[in-house]
This record gives structure tokens, C-alpha cells and sequence, in this order.
């Protein structure tokens, strides 16, 4: 009996390395061909010279700070507007009994499967329609009313006790003062798990992006991406994967530095 | 009275996220439906209603049929391989072995990498002659050059590799969140009963998490629809649409040919699969799933 459980444990162990192993490669081998000079680019000395250089041609050849910078506005644009404006529809779900509800909520369900992410044909139209093609509030607009934040946010707000929410108005909050003075606070876990997931997602956003920009000016950093692979065949490998591993260094040193707090807010997103 | 000043609160608090809502996705969603009745206006030419053209268009349209064919197998074959993969993983990693953080993390990692740089990184895995699988493929049986990102028979094979890689570390992430729910208990009484891992895992574990894979499915269904970022790296669509997806030609449909009405026929088909998704999740799966 003990004797089957050790090697069963053996092999899970041994199963999960593996495949911990497979998964990692792609990544390992980006960061090799990234710190290495390019000769060394498909080619494993374990003593091959480290470098800089790929990192530093990659950021002369395009304007990568500009477009850093523009993702940085990009999705904090896009989480002031989240939190606000799902705050507000989630505390009216959540606590307030009034005529159509239940549609108005099925509505803002209905976003969890026809995201804007879809709709690209149309919404191109729309920001032509408000001149805004090319700017970056046009990248975020259609995102910045979020069905999945408004029912994780009222699913939160529905738990806070009902004797916290008459103690204050007996004091004589006001509807605004309720929500900011006692529903906030309490929801602080759901605002970081929503604001990881949303930073993350809006990070790596492509298409729409892709569609409504043309300029160095207003491109987040996964579309300059894109124009810099493809642009010039010349570019070396190395080169290119330096440029890939920038692009992606933010997030990932910030779920290196946070992974307890990323797995668990992904896992809080998900199951309510 | 004071009924009626709740409801005013109630309809003020929802309305700036209503309208934008309504603006940017359920108008544009109607308007998609309307706007493939009519033709794409050019220059001087202004938009006309054509009644059904545009779904005669589609229908004698082979790249359509093509690219939807594509989409049921890239689904067919990313969906049950992601999930079943993800499952593995959670088990692992929910159980106390070694370097159960640094494991974690592997599986975890290629979902914060954004899409388009997982496609760079695998377009160099895919290089004929000197990437990474032809290296290994030619020192294990000296095959010769590969290209597979080129050759209609594997470019959407070799898509499908990259989105399994993509996706099964995030669905990972609901599976561990639903086996700690598990009380071990239950475990601990079915290991009393003398049952073995295998019985447990298919008649207590399993079962238990059907919520969460149906949950996962719904969610790999919708983004098998959505992804597509990919594909403008490694296959741009080719070779001749061989690993095309309906968003992607969606795309080039209204920003390459410019034909916004026949774009806008092949999102109504889109809409269509999504409400066909959810139709099925509400007949099919409602009753056992309860999302708290």
C-alpha cells in the first residue's frame, strides 16, 4: 500500500515536471536568443556571452517608449472608467428594487457573450461617426462598460450585511455616501482581482487596437509590436525577440513579483 | 412616494454605464443585423436596401465555408485538449508535490504574455531549418526541412498548438479554484471505503467539477470565436485561407476589401453561433451549473 503510493507519487511528480518543463520552453528560449549575440541563436553553449544589445536595437529601431506609454493612459483610462461606472450600475443591481431590473441586468449579461471585441465592424463606423478614429479614448470606449465587472462587482456588493447598510443610513448617509462610505471599502479584494484581470486583458489587447489606430501617436505597445516584426524582414531574430520579451515584461515581472495575488485574483474573477 | 425617489436613484446609477453599454455594444449589434440588408455605399454610390444579396453572397461564397469549417475544427480541436490538459494540471498542482510553486508558475505564465507575443516567440519555434522543431526533428530522424506554418495541411494544426499552449494554464485557474472547494472529507470517507485514485478522481472528483467545466467550455466556445490575434503573425490567414478564422476574415473582409455590408452578414453568422451557444447553455447545462 505504501509502497503504491510512493510510486505514484513518483510518477505525478515526475508527470508534472515534465510537462512544467514543456510549458516553459517557449519562454526560456525567447529570453536565450534575447540575451544572447545572434550567432548564438539557435546554437546552446552554455557559455555563450550574455548581452544587452538585442534589448537596446530593439528600442532605438522603434518608439517603443511612446507606445509604452501610450498602453500605461490606454488601460488606466480604461480601469478609472471600469470602476467608476461599474460601481455605480452594480450597487443599483444589488440593492435597489425598481421597474425593469431584471431586464436591464439580463442586458448587461448579455456582454458576457457579445463582447464589443466582436463587433468591430460597427464600432468602427460609430468612432468615425464621433471623429475620434485614431485616438485613444477610441480604443477604450467600447470596453470601459464592462458587463463582467458590473455582476462581479454586484455579486460583492450583495454580501455586505444588511445591518451595516442601515446602521449608516439611520446615521444619515446619503445614497452616494452609503455606497462610497460602507460598499467600497468592503469590496477592496474584488476591485484588485478585477483590476488585475482588466489591466492584463487590456495590456494584451490587439484587434480592435490594431483597427483604430495608424499612428505612432495613439498604437499601445502589442500593435507597435506587431508593425515592428513585420515591417522589416531584416530584423533579426534576437532582435525581434527582445522587442517581444519588452513588450511582455511589465506583466510578468509584475506576476513574478504578485503570482499569489494574480492565481488567486483570476480564480476570484472566475468562480463567482 | 419615497418608493418612487428609489427608483429614480436606482435608474441615475445605472445610466452612464448603460449608455455606453447600449452605444458600443447592443445598438451596434442591431445595427449589424440591419446593415446586411443593405450594400456597402461606395464613393458616389450610396448604401441601398438589397434584401437578402448579401446572404446570397455568402452563401455562394467558398472562403466563407472555408473559414467556418476552420473554425469548428480550430474549436474541436483546441476546446477538449485545453480542458483536459488544464484538468491535469490543476490536479498536480493542487497535490503537495515538489516544486509545486515553480510548476504553478510554468503552467500559469503564458497567460499574462499577451497574444500577439506568444505568436512571435512560436513563429521562431516554427522557422523552416533553424527553429527549434526542425532542429530537434532533424537531429532525431534527419527529416529534413519542415515548414509548417506554410503548408496547408498543418498552418492550422500549428495555430491550434499555440492556443493550447495560451489557454490551458487559464483554465488551470478555475479547476484549482473548484478542487479547494472540495471538502476532504469526502475524500478522506471514499479512501475509507477502500476506493482507489482512479475511482475517486472519476466518481467523486469528477463529478463535482462539472460545474467548472461547463463553465470552462462556455468560455473556450466564446473565445475560439474571439482570438484571433495570432493568426496576423504566424499564417496571416494562409496558405490560400487555410487557417483563416470568421473574425479574422471578418477583418480583412471590412479593413482590407473594404466591403463593410458583406462584413457585417458575416458577424450576423457570428451572432447567430454565440446566441446558438447561448440557447444551448441555458436548455442544456442551467439546471445542474449554479453560479453563486
Amino acid at each position: 500500500m505504501i509502497h503504491a503510493s510512493a510510486i505514484d507519487r513518483f510518477l505525478n511528480t515526475f508527470g508534472s515536471w515534465a510537462l512544467a518543463l514543456l510549458w516553459g520552453l517557449p519562454l526560456a528560449f525567447a529570453i536565450w536568443t534575447a540575451i544572447h549575440p545572434a550567432e548564438f541563436e539557435a546554437n546552446f553553449e552554455l557559455l555563450a556571452p550574455l548581452t544587452t544589445v538585442n534589448f537596446v536595437k530593439a528600442w532605438e529601431a522603434a518608439p517603443f517608449a511612446r507606445y509604452f506609454l501610450n498602453t500605461f493612459i490606454l488601460v488606466t483610462l480604461i480601469l478609472a472608467c471600469q470602476f467608476f461606472l461599474g460601481t455605480l450600475a452594480a450597487f443599483a443591481f444589488a440593492r435597489f428594487q425598481f421597474p425593469g431590473r431584471g431586464i436591464l441586468f439580463g442586458l448587461v449579461l448579455l456582454q458576457l457573450l457579445v463582447m464589443p471585441d466582436i463587433l468591430i465592424v460597427e464600432n468602427y463606423q460609430t468612432m468615425r461617426f464621433f471623429n475620434l478614429v485614431d485616438t485613444i479614448p477610441a480604443i477604450a470606449l467600447p470596453y470601459i462598460a464592462s458587463g463582467f465587472g458590473i455582476f462581479l462587482l454586484r455579486q460583492t456588493f450583495m454580501t455586505v450585511p444588511k445591518e451595516l447598510d442601515e446602521a449608516a443610513r439611520l446615521e444619515g448617509a446619503s445614497t452616494l455616501g452609503l455606497l462610497w462610505r460602507v460598499y467600497v471599502p468592503l469590496a477592496k479584494p474584488t476591485y484588485l482581482a478585477y483590476g488585475l484581470v482588466s489591466v492584463s486583458h487590456h495590456w494584451n489587447n490587439f484587434l480592435w487596437p490594431l483597427i483604430i489606430t495608424n499612428s505612432v501617436e495613439t498604437r499601445p505597445v502589442t500593435v507597435g509590436l506587431s508593425v515592428f516584426a513585420s515591417t522589416d524582414s531584416g530584423t533579426e531574430w534576437s532582435v525581434i525577440n527582445a522587442a517581444t520579451l519588452m513588450t511582455s515584461a511589465p506583466l510578468l515581472i509584475g506576476f513574478l513579483l504578485f503570482q499569489r495575488q494574480f492565481v488567486q485574483s483570476f480564480m476570484r474573477a472566475g468562480i463567482k | 412616494m419615497t418608493r418612487r425617489i428609489e427608483w429614480v436613484h436606482a435608474w441615475l446609477l445605472l445610466l452612464p454605464a448603460m449608455v455606453f453599454l447600449f452605444t458600443f455594444t447592443h445598438l451596434p449589434a442591431v445595427r449589424t443585423i440591419i446593415d446586411s440588408f443593405f450594400s456597402t455605399a461606395r464613393g458616389r454610390r450610396k448604401s441601398v436596401f438589397v434584401g437578402l444579396e448579401n446572404y446570397q453572397q455568402l452563401i455562394d461564397d467558398p472562403t466563407f465555408w472555408k473559414v467556418l469549417a476552420n473554425n469548428l475544427w480550430f474549436a474541436l480541436g483546441t476546446i477538449p485538449t485545453s480542458i483536459a490538459i488544464a484538468l491535469v494540471m490543476a490536479l498536480w498542482v493542487n497535490e503537495k508535490l515538489a516544486g509545486r510553486s515553480f510548476i504553478r508558475m510554468a503552467y500559469f505564465t503564458p497567460t499574462v504574455l499577451p497574444l500577439i507575443a506568444v505568436a512571435n516567440i512560436w513563429l521562431f519555434f516554427y522557422t523552416p531549418g533553424f527553429g527549434l522543431f526542425d532542429q530537434i526533428a532533424t537531429g532525431l530522424f534527419d527529416t529534413g526541412q519542415h515548414n509548417f506554418l506554410g503548408n496547408p495541411d498543418t498552418a492550422l494544426a500549428a495555430v491550434m498548438v499555440v492556443t493550447v499552449w495560451k489557454e490551458a494554464g487559464f483554465f488551470m485557474i478555475f479547476y484549482l479554484a473548484a478542487l479547494q472547494t472540495i471538502p476532504p472529507s469526502l475524500l478522506e470517507a471514499a479512501r475509507v471505503e477502500g476506493a482507489g485514485r482512479w475511482t475517486i478522481f472519476w466518481r467523486v472528483v469528477f463529478p463535482l467539477l462539472m460545474p467548472t467545466t461547463l463553465f470552462v467550455s462556455v468560455n473556450a466556445v466564446i473565445n475560439s470565436f474571439r482570438l484571433v490575434d495570432h493568426l496576423f503573425i504566424l499564417t496571416g490567414g494562409g496558405p490560400n485561407n487555410a487557417s483563416s478564422l470568421l473574425l479574422f476574415y471578418i477583418y480583412e473582409t471590412a479593413f482590407r476589401f473594404w466591403d463593410t455590408a458583406y462584413a457585417a452578414t458575416l458577424t450576423v453568422v457570428l451572432l447567430v453561433m454565440l446566441s446558438l451557444l447561448a440557447i444551448g447553455q441555458f436548455f442544456l447545462f442551467d439546471r445542474k451549473v449554479h453560479y453563486k
